[in-house]
């Protein structure tokens, strides 16, 4: 565990919107899905997503609706609004620039200035 | 369970109970079910996955709040959190929290005392169907009618549904028993349906029921006194008891809640009025009679009713002119007289805003004392806000904080005036006399309370608002806390507004207490110790008008014979007595004109005995007194008080021999002077008085014996009981020592020195608690400070100074704008308290003393605290 990241503040928005981006997740799918795809790198607190999902639904980021899992119980499935996809892009590409740019300057030797 | 458990609870259920919740529990539900399906499938076995996935899943309390606010939920959970929250704050310094709560308790206590008071005495109409249209017709000035009148505007008004009119009454009651004396109303046989009462028991009377004067010997009780006097005895209906010796038949028992329309007197009975002393019924110009009242007509407005009854008026004037009628009809209402009525809501108004001067003192007090807790705790707040607290989260938490103190302190308040309020509501001020003031808690009374302390709270809970939103965090957690001294400050500004308020109502509680001990002891003319006043009425009691005479002199000749006695006057009205007094017209000797705008003066008139002005103790300042002589075979004589002497008759020393006339033209001579007295109230301005001999008048069937003696009150009274029923063992009397009597006269100002009193000590206290935490505030922020100065030799009295200087400085200041305001002040209390003056040197150092002293007070223990200040330990602690 000890070698896991913190999130940066924001960042788990955005995570979400990428696993949900994927397809229809329900809350524990969505850790799940995160979980996959940062390799469990990053350290999320379980319950901690549940504000962040009814956040993102309440800006209409997201829509939720109950459905059956593949466990055969019942879960809330959250899928990308057209705003939420919208959101999704420009998060992504800012998030692009932010980190080019951060590794620029992080790479930047003595002999390039 | 704690208060918070409870509304943690409270709260949680409200927030389970909406679809919202539901959702969001089972959804967190299914996802630890489904995070505990893959950890059995990786071989835990199902509890012990289930405990796991609860604990990865973090606490779930928590996140289920924060869902909630996420999803814009109710803020029952964020206020609770903050009231939480509040609650560690308070409970970490219980001083500062009892203190407020004390000072909030007091303030709102007093104001719910005040509005409680007010809301039934004043705001709330009597207990009758659509008290909404019911009036009585007065005058500016008083608000009795004569019957005559009466039956005039009842028959030729047009805006009145019904009038019905009402005396009170006091009579000698007698059901077989010990005969008592007790009082009740006398009513026209309309009254009761003009009123909309139906009878709890037997019948009530109508206007059916009169047929002329002592038609109707029918007596209704009201219920409390069927309830006391008769036990609730159903079959007392039917029953013959006797009022003033004549027969009555119970025909009904009042309802409980009906009683009467007055708010300050119950009455015990009521009787027709045509059978009560019909004599005085038929004269027009005996004005001061009865109160007549009516609903108005639907659609009638107030000022076409007038327009009618002075329509009505004129014509009277024009009819009869003789009468003084020369004041025009006003609509009042009848619970409390307009006569009452005007100092009544002078003297309530007064106190609501000297309650409310209280609160804004507490209010000031707190908002200082918050501020400073702010201010010390800018540490925390300049942390909070870089750690990403927003401002507005930490206003609305000390907001939170500042109202769990004023609804603490409301509540406390209101336990504390609610028995007070009851206690109030059982207080029969006078003996005998059924006057009461009815006050009851009721949910108004609860609502003005609770808006109280949370406007309070507000109030002063803002007052640390601009400090928050200055803060800047980085200078705070770089700087520290150090003391910021030099500018006069918002919280030295509330300091001083409210040392100015407590020194307002120190001063005018002063003035009035002093004015209340002047008036004590003030020459009114009379000197009311050791007299007994013993009061009969012959007629009442039976006896023919003939024999009234004879009877008063057996009377005065047994009283006389008391050993120990001095002297036995008789008298038609004691002065400052609950009976009141005669006036008449006088006229100068030259006069040929008797009508009333002609009149010289309109002078109390006292019809007494030869040895009444010995017995009542007032001095003979020239001429003679009455004798036996002065009999209806002599000429008429009077004395006169120096009033009367100079402004009738011209001078004091060469009044004796002159004569004046009375209003039927009769030349009377005067025979000596006497000195000023009171005779009504002792507020009234100096009135001319005179006295006639008892023998030159008409019989009076109702009199007062004043009986000097130095004996002891209870032996007195028993001898004078004892030779009364030697003489007529049936004779009601009414017996009270005169100081007691003089208890009614002195009784508004009583009320409003016990009132004033009472709001002074609070301002006391209040100033007290203001100095002392300002005082303690400045002393435990300059704790370090002070250390350094002793380490480096300070002498004392320099340690002092710079630990309180500056509270002295703003407590000298504010005392000073408050003694000055509170003299002003005290010009409007003379008009209630006699003789409240604020040029008083006695007072002015009272107020300044005491203003002192509560200062020293105050200080002591921060001083104390300052002096004892151990260089070694405070520097070793930071």
């Amino acid at each position: 565990m000890s070698d896991q990241a913190q999130l940066l503040p924001g960042t788990l928005d955005l995570l979400i919107l990428k696993a949900v981006s994927l397809g229809p997740l329900h809350g524990y799918g969505v850790l799940l899905r995160i979980g996959q795809i940062t390799s469990s790198a990053l350290l999320i607190e379980q319950g901690a997503l549940y504000p962040a999902l009814f956040r993102l639904v309440r800006q209409g980021l997201l829509k939720a609706s109950w459905g059956v899992s593949e466990n055969n119980r019942r879960a809330k499935f959250y899928e990308l609004t057209a705003a939420g996809r919208k959101r999704f892009r420009e998060e992504t590409e800012g998030w692009n620039r932010l980190t080019a740019a951060m590794a620029a300057a992080l790479g930047a030797t003595a002999e390039e200035l | 369970m704690n208060p918070i458990a409870w509304l943690r609870s409270l709260a949680t259920r409200l927030f389970r109970g909406s679809s919202a919740a539901r959702d969001i529990d089972e959804e967190l539900r299914s996802h630890i079910a489904h995070r505990a399906d893959d950890l059995v499938s990786g071989g835990m076995d199902r509890a012990r996955a289930e405990r796991h996935a609860r604990i990865e899943f973090g606490g779930i309390e928590h996140y289920r709040e924060e869902s909630h606010t996420a999803l814009g939920g109710d803020s029952i959970l964020t206020l609770l959190s903050d009231v939480r929250y509040s609650l560690r704050k308070l409970r970490k310094s219980p001083g500062f929290t009892f203190a407020a709560i004390f000072t909030l308790a007091l303030a709102i206590g007093a104001n719910a005392l005040v509005f409680g008071v007010v809301n039934s005495v004043v705001l709330r109409p009597v207990d009758v169907r659509n008290a909404q249209s019911l009036y009585c017709i007065d005058h500016v000035n008083d608000q009795w009618q004569s019957y005559p009148n009466y039956i005039e505007l009842r028959d030729r008004n047009h805006s009145f549904e019904n009038l019905a009119a009402m005396a009170l009454s006091e009579v000698s009651f007698d059901t077989g028993k010990d005969p008592s004396r007790i009082w009740g109303f006398a009513v026209t046989g309309n009254y009761f349906d003009t009123l909309n009462v139906q009878p709890m028991l037997g019948r009530l009377f109508h206007a059916s029921d009169e047929r002329g004067p002592n038609s109707a010997p029918y007596i209704v009780l009201s219920y409390n006194y069927w309830h006391i006097h008769f036990q609730d005895d159903r079959n007392v209906i039917g029953r013959v008891v006797r009022i003033n010796r004549q027969p009555y038949t119970v025909i009904g028992v009042a309802p409980r809640e009906f009683n009467g329309t007055f708010i300050f007197f119950a009455p015990n009975f009521y009787i027709p009025l045509v059978n009560d002393e019909s004599s005085r019924m038929s004269q027009r110009d005996n004005r001061y009679i009865i109160q007549v009242l009516g609903h108005l007509k639907p659609g009638v407005s107030r000022a076409q009713a007038l327009a009618d009854l002075n329509q009505i008026g004129d014509s009277l004037k024009k009819a009869y002119p003789a009468d003084d009628l020369n004041e025009s009809f006003t609509l009042g209402r009848p619970s409390v007289p307009s006569v009452l009525g005007r100092p009544l809501r002078a003297f309530v108004v007064a106190l609501m805003l000297l309650a409310a001067l209280i609160l804004i003192a507490a209010c000031a007090n707190l908002g200082s004392l918050f501020a400073a807790r702010t201010a010390d705790r800018s540490r925390e707040v300049a942390l909070r806000l870089s750690l990403g607290s927003s401002r507005i989260l930490i206003l609305r938490q000390l907001l939170t904080e500042a109202v769990l103190i004023s609804l603490a302190g409301g509540a406390v308040g209101l336990a504390g005036s609610v028995p007070l309020l009851n206690r109030l509501n059982l207080w029969q001020p006078f003996s005998g006399v059924p006057i009461h003031v009815p006050v009851r808690p009721d949910a108004n009374l609860y609502l003005v309370a609770l808006l109280l302390a949370v406007v309070s709270g507000i109030l002063f809970g803002i007052v640390p608002i601009r400090q928050v939103l200055r803060t800047d965090p980085y200078e705070v957690v770089k700087a520290g806390t150090s003391a910021r001294a030099g500018r006069l400050s918002l919280r030295d500004a509330l300091v001083v507004v409210q040392i100015a308020i407590c020194a307002v109502l120190v001063t005018s509680s002063m003035v009035a207490v002093r004015g209340l001990m002047r008036s004590m002891h003030s020459n009114f003319g009379i000197d009311p110790q050791n007299v007994m006043l013993v009061e009969t009425d012959l007629k009442e009691a039976g006896y023919p008008l003939a024999e009234v005479e004879p009877m008063q002199r057996r009377m005065i000749d047994a009283l006389t014979s008391i050993p120990g006695v001095e002297h036995v006057g008789l008298v038609s009205f004691a002065p400052l007595g609950r009976g009141g007094s005669w006036q008449a017209n006088v006229f100068r000797d030259s006069a040929r004109n008797f009508t009333a705008p002609k009149a010289a003066a309109n002078a109390y008139m006292y019809v007494i005995s030869p040895d009444y002005l010995r017995a009542a103790g007032t001095a003979l300042i020239a001429g003679r007194q009455f004798t036996l002589n002065d009999d209806s075979k002599s000429p008429s004589v009077a004395i006169v008080n120096r009033e009367f002497a100079a402004t009738v008759l011209g001078s004091v020393s060469g009044a004796v021999g002159r004569f004046y006339r009375s209003q039927d033209g009769t030349r009377i001579q005067v025979v000596g002077v006497v000195e000023d007295g009171k005779y009504l109230t002792i507020t009234e301005d100096q009135k001319p008085a005179f006295f006639v001999p008892a023998l030159q008048q008409a019989p009076l069937a109702e009199q007062w014996y004043l009986v000097r003696s130095n004996r002891d009150q209870q032996q007195l009274a028993s001898a004078i009981r004892a030779r009364v029923r030697a003489l007529d063992s049936t004779l009601p009397i009414d017996m009270l020592p005169w100081t007691r009597e003089l208890d009614f006269s002195m009784f508004p100002s009583r009320m409003a020195a016990l009132s004033l009193g009472v709001l002074g000590s609070m301002g006391a206290i209040l100033s007290i608690t203001g100095i002392f935490g300002m005082a303690a505030y400045s002393v435990s922020r300059r704790l370090k400070e002070l250390g350094i100065r002793v380490a480096l030799g300070a002498k004392r009295i320099e340690v002092l100074h710079s630990a309180l200087g500056r509270a002295l400085k703003l407590l000298a200041v504010g005392s000073a704008a408050g003694l000055l305001l509170g003299l002003m002040a005290t010009r409007v209390l003379a008009f209630i308290v006699y003789q409240a003056t604020p040029r008083d040197p006695l007072v002015l150092s009272g107020a300044v003393l005491a203003m002192a002293l509560l200062g020293l007070l105050a200080t002591w223990i921060p001083a104390q605290r300052a002096l004892s200040v151990n260089p070694v330990v405070l520097l070793r602690e930071e």
